[in-house]
């Protein structure tokens, strides 16, 4: 099997808490994503997605605790913490940040703002990057005659969209995007998510996209990644994870979710997620779960093979060879 | 009524609570910062040594107990001044007076500020604008002419001291008070008891005033630096009430007596030390409290410090 | 979908061509210029019912105006224009001291859990709030009136709650909390304005089925929502808003399965769909909803429309029921009958 471009084995994350004590928000999560892929890492707030990429990008804060490997082709980028991130940062990656439409320095033009990480990290200057941060504005949409004007002179979705031009500014080959439409219309919301299937359909970009949304992984996304309480439940296609969900939490949560053209009854799922700052014993869904039963409450499930690569980290599922 | 079926998210019992007031008092800045802690235990104990002071000094502090500008010694600790007068009991005693107007004025200053704030920033429109304009004049009076004008014209009075120096102040409290009671007048709460139909006075009392006074308490610490800074140079200046001594006033003596003159620094160097560390003190336990209470000020993000690495634990069968 | 039991025949409340103008500030220059004066259009000419028993979703997306129109039937904002009425009463002409005792039957919860509970005040003294406002009993009858809306909000067993702070709560049960406020008093009409857009998913369907369950239970609620699947699930009516304008009303499934407003039909392709296979071609209009401030000619929508024609541009559409459409079902557009 081919290496992927990006590989994320086992990695831990832990925030410090007063009084000695550590929140596990990531507990040992894997996965992959190849040139070209878009996935979806879902889940609700706290489950502990938005922390794992930023530390695909070592952009925690010194409160925290790694542990585990970020493989960007083949190379373990968190071996040595900060010095061996660094150098990735942009230039391979790059990240679309949760309301990254507020992030642009309002007193600075547009055009500046996407030079400036090119000539930070010596991909280019003066003239040619210029030439190349008009060529990303009209990428992503945007008439390169903007390239003169100051953020408030762009509408939201046009800010975001210059965001996502300012993370394509050093040509990465994986782009994070937290949360990208969360705060949009929908009809923005639907011109981000085009143009994000279009970058990575063109560019050859891989693509994380995180979100509590699921209609929005679905209709984006070839592949997802649930995430409950710091871990991964569940992960597959889109389809076998919405045809086929085999973790409780992946179909509960589908059912909780509106749709357009379903009569079926929405649900809510009672209860709340565990404490991270105490070990869990036995599966952490297990307080919420419908079909809970006793192994449930002595052993927490590891996730195993239960279709083409499906994933899912229950008892209930059977599972099968790999 | 009967209950609706409605899936309560978490057990309540597992929520943690939220500690009293003392024990939350005791864990904020206030007393966990160490810049804070030794800020106000100096306050304590200028605070103690004033309030006490009378207990141990008797009589008439001026009056002449020794050679003029003797030295430091056994009996005069810190030596006597121009007028043959203990040093050490006139510091003492001087600790009263200028603490005194220290906090008084700016309890003063505090409350007008506050009130014009807190108007001002709730009521906005014309009221803001006025008061707000009120504001700039009294900003750009001059603070020592006026304070000479004053005095010639009402008396050097311990009252008019204090009045003046909150008068003439309270034109920062007014503008940060306006800040923060225009944000918080825009909190979704007080537009949620708005549309309950609650009246200014309550939106007011019950929904502004609770948020802003940890500002107010802040901004207060620091005015006392201030405000004791003020009655110094007033005192020096010769405005101060001449039937009573403060630190300025013993620096001013110093001064008219030429102590300079005499190699006298017992005499005037104590005096402008023990303002220094007041000053210093109350900025301290200010800053430390603004620091907290001021989310603005939180620059966390800018640490150079960066994440640690661990290697990964061992699964266990769990 | 809930069937509608009451009697509809005079809706609780009448909102009747509301318009909110915010001028704009000019510099002198301009006013020396003599520059005419520009206004922020926010809602221009809005008209709808809301009976009790029923569910009313106002959508639409950001500056369409359906915010600014809930605030302005609560008297929050003054309208310019336009009349409100509830239960018969012409709410814009009254003083503010019958306004204040008909706050009581008209209660609104926002979209922030997180900031809409003073968090100084513990969860009695905020669910209490409304009745020490308009002096309501003494303190054993309010505890008792605080402790059954908790009921009825779905907080049980309520005394757990009552000397709670806020930010011992999840989002979910401060939201919970911020209904029992409301309901403290008795309303009659209870105006939500995206109450579950800040929460977890998993915890929405809750908050949704307790505003159902009031619904049913007599009460009228006017949802602002941009989220049509969720008003496609739970209103009984949709109103579409543009740019201050309803541009399409009418039985909430008539709207969603027979749209006839081009910018209805073109929201309803690019919203996702649970289903990954179920893939619809999204009309994706170009740009963004124009500014309110200079508002097209004619039809407001004709510039960013997929099948405008030259007469869009120069005629104002009504609201009108189109050819081939269930009863109640509405909309402003020349081409709506194809």
């Amino acid at each position: 099997m081919s290496r992927k471009l990006l590989e994320v084995e086992d990695l831990h994350v832990w925030f410090d808490l007063p009084h000695h004590r550590e929140l596990h928000a990531v507990q040992g999560v894997s996965f992959g994503v190849g040139d070209g892929e878009r996935l979806g890492l879902v889940g609700e707030s706290g489950c502990g997605k938005t922390t794992t990429i930023l530390a695909l990008m070592g952009l925690l804060p010194p409160t925290a605790t790694v542990a585990g490997r970020v493989l960007l082709d083949g190379e373990d980028v968190l071996a040595r913490g900060e010095r061996t991130v660094a150098p990735h940062r942009w230039k391979s990656v790059a990240m679309v940040f949760q309301g990254a439409m507020n992030a642009f320095n309002p007193v600075r033009r547009i055009g500046d703002q996407l030079v400036e990480p090119m000539e930070l990290h010596g991909v280019a200057e003066g003239a040619t990057a210029e030439a190349r941060a008009a060529e990303l504005l009209e990428r992503v949409g945007i008439s390169s005659t903007r390239l003169h004007n100051y953020p408030h002179e762009f509408s939201g979705g046009m800010r975001q969209r210059a965001a996502i031009a300012m993370a394509l500014a050093c040509g990465p080959r994986l782009l994070l995007a937290d949360e990208p439409t969360t705060a949009l219309d929908v009809m923005v919301q639907a011109q981000i998510l085009e143009l994000l299937v279009s970058l990575a359909d063109d560019l050859g970009l891989a693509l994380i996209l995180v979100t509590h949304d699921l209609p929005v992984v679905a209709q984006t996304c070839t592949a997802a990644a649930v995430m409950y309480a710091g871990e991964i439940v569940e992960t597959g296609p889109m389809d076998a994870l919405y045809h086929d969900p085999r973790h409780p939490y992946t179909r509960l949560l589908f059912a909780a979710t509106p749709d357009l053209e379903s009569r079926d009854a929405v649900i809510s799922i009672p209860g709340t997620p565990p404490r991270l700052d105490r070990q869990v014993i036995g599966c952490p869904f297990r307080p919420r779960c419908d079909v809970a039963f006793d192994r449930c409450t002595a052993e927490r499930p590891a996730l195993g093979r239960v279709g083409d690569r499906h994933d899912a980290a229950c008892h209930a599922a059977e599972q099968v060879a790999v | 009524m009967t209950a609706l079926e409605g899936p309560v998210e978490a057990a309540v019992e597992e929520l943690p609570r939220r500690p009293g007031v003392v024990r939350r008092l005791l864990e904020s800045p206030v007393f966990t910062s160490r810049q804070s802690l030794v800020g106000l235990v100096i306050l304590t104990f200028f605070v103690l040594m004033a309030l006490t002071a009378p207990l141990f000094i008797h009589g008439d502090v001026q009056a002449k107990v020794g050679p003029v500008f003797a030295r430091p010694s056994g009996s005069h600790w810190l030596g006597t001044d121009g007028g043959g007068a203990d040093m050490m009991k006139l510091l003492v005693m001087g600790a009263r007076v200028s603490l005194l107007v220290g906090f008084a004025s700016a309890a003063v200053s505090v409350l007008i500020g506050g009130t014009v704030g807190i108007v001002s920033g709730f009521f906005g429109g014309k009221v803001d604008i006025v008061l707000m304009r009120l504001t700039d004049y009294v900003l750009v009076l001059p603070d020592i002419p006026l304070m000479i004008v004053v005095a010639a014209l009402f008396g050097r009075s311990l009252t008019n001291i204090i009045v003046i120096i909150g008068v003439i102040y309270w034109t920062s409290t007014a503008r940060l008070l306006r800040a923060q009671v225009k944000s918080v007048r825009e909190r979704v709460y007080v537009q949620r008891a708005r549309a309950l139909g609650a009246g200014n006075t309550r939106l007011i009392f019950r929904h502004v005033l609770p948020q802003v006074t940890p500002l107010l308490v802040a901004n207060t610490v620091l005015f006392v630096a201030y405000a004791i800074f003020a009655e110094t140079f007033i005192a020096f200046l010769g405005l101060g009430d001449p039937s009573l001594v403060s630190w300025g006033r013993l620096i001013q003596n110093a001064f008219t007596d030429d102590a300079i003159l005499n190699n006298a620094w017992w005499a005037i160097v104590p005096p402008g030390v023990a303002v220094v560390i007041v000053v210093v003190a109350c900025t301290m336990v200010g800053q430390a409290m603004e620091d907290a209470f001021n989310p603005r000020l939180r620059s966390g993000h800018l640490s150079t410090r960066r994440f640690r690495l661990r290697p990964v634990p061992i699964r266990e069968p769990r | 979908m809930n069937t509608n039991g009451h009697d509809a025949a005079s809706p609780l409340l009448e909102v009747e061509g509301l318009v909110v103008r915010y001028p704009i500030h000019r510099a002198i220059v301009e006013t020396v210029v003599r520059r005419p004066k520009q206004h922020v259009h926010a809602v221009s000419g809005v008209s709808f019912d809301v009976s009790r028993g029923e569910m009313v979703a106002l959508v639409g997306e950001s500056g369409c105006g359906k915010t600014t129109t809930a605030q302005a039937l609560l008297q929050l904002v003054r309208p310019d224009a336009g009349t409100v009425r509830f239960d018969g009463i012409d709410v814009t002409a009254l003083g503010p001291r019958e306004l204040r005792r008909l706050r009581r039957r008209m209660q609104i919860i926002y979209q922030d859990p997180y900031e809409s509970l003073d968090p100084r005040f513990r969860v009695e003294a905020t669910v209490a709030e409304a009745l020490v406002v308009h002096r309501e009993g003494t303190r054993e009858e309010r505890r008792r009136r605080v402790v059954e809306a908790l009921e009825l909000a779905g907080l049980s067993p309520p005394e757990l709650y009552l000397d709670r702070y806020p930010h011992e709560l999840s989002g979910g049960q401060r939201q919970r909390v911020a209904i029992a406020a409301s309901l403290a008093l008795g309303p009659d009409l209870l105006v939500a304005d995206e109450p579950v857009s800040m929460l977890d998913v998993s915890v929405r369907a809750g908050i949704l089925a307790l505003l159902d369950e009031l619904r049913d239970r007599g009460l009228a609620v006017l949802m602002i929502t941009h989220d049509l699947s969720t008003a496609a699930r739970f209103a009984d009516r949709i109103c579409v808003m543009y740019l201050g304008r309803i541009v399409e009303e009418g039985p909430a499934a008539q709207v969603i399965e027979n749209a006839r407003h081009p910018y209805t039909k073109a929201l309803l392709s690019v919203v996702p769909r649970r289903d990954p296979r179920r893939r619809v071609e999204p009309q994706i209009l170009r740009g963004e909803t124009p500014n309110p401030i200079s508002v097209p000619s004619g039809c407001r929508f004709h510039p960013r429309c997929p099948v405008a024609v030259d007469e869009c541009s120069t005629v104002d559409p009504e609201l009108r029921p189109p050819a081939g459409v269930g009863a109640g079902h509405r909309a402003a557009c020349l081409l709506a009958g194809d």
